[in-house]
């Protein structure tokens, strides 16, 4: 712009309106006024594609779901009256997203508060970062592979079965919720590490100032006021666990009911395959073998409720943290 | 045992045991990266650096590794991944493009043009939309996108057109570009959103009162501002749609085949394959080690580009740590 050219009459001399924003977009340029109506149409499109998601799963899932497929379990049958229901996948979905969870959080929570509050020598502390980060930019297909070929080496026996021929099996209970830990723990990683550095240095500091060491200041003072963050952070984590499909395709077999391997009852249970939800779904769509659209909807419905239930949970833990003292209540 | 873990720790003592666990978590985390670039080692050994080119029917040289001797010999790894690698960039270049334009303009009518009982209803729908399974959006792809594709968009002449080459199911490009999007949108909208919102109100309303209308204002200063933030979340974006494997396994077509731009209007309903759901198809396979070794370069390939993409955007966020926009 010329300099010392005087500005054309855009600024109006009367006082300004007070009607807001939007009375004055006629006023705008063509072309504002388009990614106006385009800003309007993406927000509100979005909000449309959601709702018509939840709609459409919700009148399908309603219509094919009876309540007797919650409680039978499924079977290989060619007439799908006879090819039961999904209580083997849904003890699936419980079972592994319990056994990530539970390994996942006290290692990411271990690993945030090593990496903040210790964090010596700096170069490892460097490298654990990139570590999670690099776990965090995997693909969930990469982990899956990935476990399939560790859990078969030989050393691994214990935790899957070996086939007649001799050869480790590789896929379990086990192993699928050691490696669907890994796509949780960024999660709960970032959520802790950021709780943590949102907590000022003060109160920290008035620990040490009454004799605790460093320790006893996270213990005591540090964890408590991190409980929301580490409690988004695991839930999010879950939720990733729970919706995760290429993990159980590969590393739970995928099998229709679970099988457990003989031995203990529970170790056995963990040691044998199974499927979960959305194996089941995969194995029940066109795209899988069993191919019952129906079972599918009333599936997908049953998970849809689940995750919509943890995205509440979520919400509501995150609106506590907002309303404490340290919590970082964001999105995302 | 209890007894001891109750009493107060040393501060050396805990320090070093939470550090072994760190240590752990890392160690492990880069083991994997060695063993899988160790299991791929073979193809690249008797490939090279051509394995990434593009020569005859992939899916051919992929069955003919299957069932050869346990010993291979070199021929046997014969495999030209190009289709793969062209599927995986299409579907997910365009999505990220789609995606990318809809999550702008999602974040700006978030941020300044939407009333305040729309924009809380947004925040809830951009999370539900972020967390669904993504076997959900493949049903509905499979269910109900790809037929509605196949039986009223291609016509029974088009099919006819290309019989003797592929089949036109509905199942193909349109169909998956149009799923990754819905599926990367809202994480890009999050990051894109909440980045916006810490722009300081101050830059914006400086703006507005030289004259500027509040919609240029954002444009020409705060989008500028978090430019940082827009790639940091389109990398993020693309490395979810690079990796995402049982959608595109669902909704991409039945072959290894690479979508023709100077087909026309036929390119869109061509079928592709990605990497990513290669390695989901062919992983039954996985004792046949010349495949197997395919199988783990397909797997490398991918968790390069995904962790460069990761380690981008965080790199390319930090200028913006300055002005404490963006965590």
């Amino acid at each position: 712009m010329a300099a010392g050219e005087p500005q054309p009459a855009a600024l109006p001399l009367a006082p300004p309106r007070r009607g807001g924003r939007r009375s004055s977009v006629r006023s705008w340029r063509r072309g504002d006024q388009l990614i106006f109506a385009l800003a309007w149409i993406a927000g509100l499109g979005l909000c449309v594609v959601a709702s018509a998601i939840v709609i459409f799963l919700a009148v399908k899932g309603l219509q094919y779901l009876d309540p007797k497929l919650l409680v039978t379990r499924p079977s290989a049958a060619v007439n799908q009256a006879n090819s039961g229901g999904f209580l083997d996948p849904m003890i699936g979905t419980l079972t592994t997203a319990v056994l990530g969870t539970l390994i996942a959080t006290p290692l990411a929570v271990i690993t945030a508060v090593w990496a903040v509050e210790y964090g010596r020598p700096r170069w490892l502390a460097g490298i654990v970062e990139t570590s999670i980060e690099m776990i965090a930019g995997t693909p969930d297909i990469v982990i899956a592979i990935f476990g399939l070929a560790f859990f078969q080496l030989g050393i691994f026996a214990p935790f899957s079965f070996r086939a007649s021929g001799g050869g480790v099996y590789g896929r379990s209970f086990l192993a699928a919720g050691i490696m669907m830990s890994l796509i949780a723990l960024p999660l709960t990683y970032t959520a802790t590490r950021n709780g943590l550095r949102a907590i000022p240095r003060h109160r920290r500091e008035a620990s040490y100032a009454l004799g605790k060491t460093r320790i006893a200041t996270i213990r005591r003072v540090l964890l408590p006021s991190l409980r929301p963050d580490i409690a988004t952070g695991a839930t999010l984590g879950m939720g990733r666990i729970i919706g995760s499909t290429a993990i159980v395709v590969l590393l739970l077999g995928a099998t229709l009911q679970n099988i457990p391997e003989n031995g203990v009852p529970l170790l056995g249970f963990l040691r044998g395959t199974g499927s979960t939800l959305p194996s089941y779904i995969f194995f029940n769509s066109p795209a899988g073998e069993g191919n019952a659209p129906q079972k599918a909807y009333a599936a997908a419905f049953v998970l849809l409720m689940i995750v919509l239930a943890l995205n509440w949970a979520v919400g509501r833990i995150s609106r506590i943290g907002a309303s404490g003292s340290a919590g970082t209540g964001r999105i995302s | 045992m209890l007894e001891r873990l109750r009493r107060p720790w040393g501060d050396n003592r805990a320090e070093r045991w939470l550090g072994a666990v760190a240590c752990v978590t890392a160690i492990a985390i880069v083991l994997m990266v060695v063993f899988v670039a160790l299991r791929a080692w073979p193809t690249f050994s008797h490939e090279g650096l051509s394995w990434l080119g593009s020569s005859g029917n992939l899916d051919a040289q992929v069955n003919a590794m299957v069932n050869t001797s346990a010993h291979p010999p070199a021929s046997a790894y014969f495999l030209r991944a190009w289709p793969l690698i062209y599927g995986t960039l299409l579907t997910a270049g365009l999505a990220v493009i789609f995606g990318l334009a809809v999550s702008l303009l999602t974040a700006i009518f978030i941020v300044d043009f939407a009333p305040r009982g729309v924009r809380q209803l947004l925040t809830p729908v951009i999370r539900l939309l972020a967390s669904i399974p993504s076997v959900v959006y493949g049903l509905i792809g499979i269910l109900v996108l790809v037929p509605f594709v196949g039986n009223h968009l291609i016509s029974a002449g088009e099919k006819a057109s290309v019989a003797n080459v592929i089949q036109l199911t509905g199942a193909g490009l349109a169909v998956s570009v149009v799923i990754l999007t819905v599926m990367i949108t809202p994480i890009m909208t999050a990051l894109i959103t909440d980045a916006l919102g810490s722009v300081p109100r101050a830059w914006h309303e400086g703006a507005v009162a030289l004259g500027l209308n509040p919609l240029r204002a954002t444009i020409t200063v705060s989008l500028r501002a978090v430019r940082p933030a827009i790639v940091a979340a389109a990398a993020l974006a693309t490395a979810r749609a690079i990796g995402e494997a049982i959608v595109l396994d669902m909704v991409s077509g039945g072959n290894a085949f690479t979508p023709k731009p100077q087909d026309g209007l036929i390119f869109l309903f061509e079928p592709l394959r990605t990497l990513a759901s290669e390695i989901i198809d062919q992983s039954e396979n996985i004792s046949e080690p010349a495949l197997r070794s395919s199988i783990y370069a397909f797997a490398l390939l991918l968790m390069f580009s995904g962790v460069m993409l990761s380690i981008t955007s965080r790199l390319v966020r930090r200028p913006l740590r300055k002005y404490e926009i963006s965590n």
